[in-house]
């Protein structure tokens, strides 16, 4: 459905995407991942028609973005980060006016398809509201309603999630999930945790190139050999008798601190083992025979975080910009 | 699609009206349009007053009406037009690029050709109501005297392309930045130019200064305000429009708009 081969999309020197080549199937929900500045919105520009590429071809539906930009724009629905409607406009008014230009001709079959993308998105109690006086969840589900008006196969959606709240995140998120399977959708986000809810494949791209083109796979993958432990006990000793345990490869201590007696810790504790062995028995007899307390056993799971950091950390070496980023964005509400 | 043209003229002219700027614009002009043509209906009354009275001694004179009143309300509007036309067209893409609607509106499946048209048709909409409004000084001159219609006539169509003009020239330069007060003050300043760009030159006969003269272009109208139509001029005018609507194309299509 979506085909981009070396994309490539410079700003005078500074590089935006450099040499990016993907392909997504009829029905994906694809996730952008990266960090500020990594070439999502560049990219996704692209793909809406709003920009040729410097270089490299993309085509969307069949259609190449460029030289067949109003075949695509026909097929895309596209909804930009910052969400630029015109204030002065009412929600139905706005809405009619796109369904309009998307060349839904007839009146009365235009008035029901704005209603039942009113109704979709939510919005229809607000239809007569101005859009300027809007809360910006609201608007963010009239934009996302000009996206869906005229049945794209294509929805390019940027950061759709960005500055609402956690109940509007949700809602979107399930909105967007809904939409998924009929048509082919592609956001950008960097939270990890909703590209991991939303969507069914994920891309991570840094610096303008691909990272990795499926870490959801490898996601799954990796969650098979982890188990997740919270023990009370001699924080030192845990550590190091888990080590010796048959088939354990790696030790991660994710979370430590004061126990609930003198001289223990209570650790949340990541344990990697090979993929034919289960050290979970080997573990609770240890625990039993050392008279730690167990708090709780579980499966592990190595979350999207995990695989972004250690991919974003291993291309880039530690340059400012990518430290402070990963996980710590106070909106990522899961 | 013909279509699309006109649901962008819609929504264009609707957002003038949405601002209190249309209104204001429109408000200035009437009041300052009224003024003109009450001082050129005074001058008219006093002049004909002091010809009555010496009508004895030189037997009685006609006084052209439509030429001392209209044809000076027409010289006179044309000047305020110039003033008020960059109002007009300063939001047209400026706007769009300031609040980042741009970016969505070319992601539209609109052609280049039905945006820019529709767009300039609203203003053109909103420059029609302006002119609309002086239609009622038509009533006071028919009132008072016998008006020759086709002097009119070609008075109002030598405005209307006046206005286009000033229109297109507008409309082009508010592509070029997104500040509406820089794209006003830009376009009035072009017009300016436009403006005085023959007065240096007016008595040479070399060629350049022929050229320039040739580009002045208000001194095309002053044929129409006097009531003639000249091909001539018609052709100036239409030449002017098509050259900057035709560079607003070249200046969407270029890569500087679309980031």
């Amino acid at each position: 459905m979506i085909q981009a081969d070396s994309l490539t999309k410079k700003y005078g020197d500074h590089t935006a995407v450099d040499n990016l080549s993907f392909s997504i199937e009829p029905g994906e929900i694809c996730g952008f991942l990266g960090p500020n500045g990594a070439g999502k919105t560049s990219t996704m520009r692209i793909l809406a028609g709003f920009m040729p590429p410097t270089a490299g071809t993309a085509t969307v539906a069949g259609f190449n973005v460029f030289t067949h930009a109003m075949e695509v724009k026909k097929r895309v629905g596209y909804l930009p980060e910052s969400t630029p409607l015109y204030p002065d406009m009412r929600v139905w008014e706005y809405i009619d006016y796109v369904a309009e230009l998307k060349g839904c001709a007839a009146r009365s079959d235009r008035m029901r398809k704005v209603g039942d993308i009113m109704e979709l998105t939510g919005v229809i109690s607000r239809r007569n509201s101005l859009i300027g006086a809007l809360s910006k969840g609201l608007r963010q589900r009239v934009g996302l309603a000009q996206a869906l008006i005229g049945d794209p196969q294509v929805l390019i959606l940027d950061e759709p999630t960005i500055g609402l709240d956690p109940k509007q995140i949700m809602e979107m998120r399930s909105l967007i999930k809904d939409l998924g399977g009929r048509r082919t959708v592609i956001l950008s986000s960097h939270l990890l945790s909703e590209v991991q809810m939303v969507c069914t494949r994920a891309m991570i791209i840094n610096k303008g190139k691909l990272v990795d083109s499926n870490a959801m796979d490898r996601l799954s993958g990796d969650a098979v050999n982890t188990v997740l432990v919270t023990l009370d006990g001699p924080g030192e000793q845990i550590r190091s008798e888990l080590r010796l345990l048959p088939g354990v490869t790696e030790v991660l201590v994710r979370q430590d601190r004061p126990g609930t007696r003198d001289q223990t810790r209570t650790m949340t504790i990541e344990i990697h083992h090979k993929d034919d062995t289960n050290p979970r028995g080997d573990l609770v007899r240890l625990v039993a025979s050392k008279g730690w307390d167990l708090i709780e056993l579980g499966k592990g799971s190595v979350s999207l975080e995990d695989i972004y950091i250690k991919i974003i950390t291993q291309d880039a070496g530690t340059s400012e910009e990518e430290k402070s980023l990963p996980g710590t964005d106070p909106g990522d509400v899961t | 699609m013909m279509g699309n043209l006109l649901v962008v003229m819609k929504r264009e002219f609707k957002s003038y009206f949405h601002s209190p700027v249309a209104y204001a614009v429109i408000c200035m002009f009437v009041l300052i349009s009224g003024f003109f043509f009450y001082s050129a209906m005074s001058l008219y009354g006093l002049v004909s007053f002091e010809l009555s009275r010496t009508a004895q001694v030189t037997g009685p004179q006609e006084l052209d009406m439509t030429d001392m009143v209209m044809g000076q309300l027409f010289g006179n509007l044309s000047i305020v037009m110039l003033l008020m036309m960059p109002l007009i067209t300063m939001r047209l893409f400026s706007e769009e690029r300031k609040n980042g609607s741009a970016e969505l509106l070319f992601t539209w499946p609109i052609r280049d050709f039905d945006l820019v048209m529709g767009k300039y048709l609203a203003a053109l909409s909103v420059f029609f109501i302006m002119l609309a409004s002086t239609a009622s000084y038509l009533g006071f001159v028919y009132w008072y005297s016998t008006p020759h219609w086709q002097a009119i006539l070609a008075g109002y169509l030598g405005l209307v392309l006046l206005g286009a003009s000033f229109l297109a020239l507008g409309i082009f330069v508010s592509t070029l930045t997104e500040n509406q007060i820089i794209s006003a003050a830009l376009s009035f300043g072009a017009l300016l130019v436009f403006w005085v760009i023959g007065w240096a030159v007016e008595e040479k006969t070399d060629t350049l200064s022929q050229t320039l003269n040739y580009l002045s272009i208000l001194k095309h109208f002053y044929q129409f305000a006097r009531g003639s139509v000249d091909t001539r001029d018609v052709v100036y005018y239409l030449t002017f429009i098509f050259t900057f609507l035709f560079f607003t194309f070249r200046s969407l299509e270029s890569g500087k708009w679309r980031g």
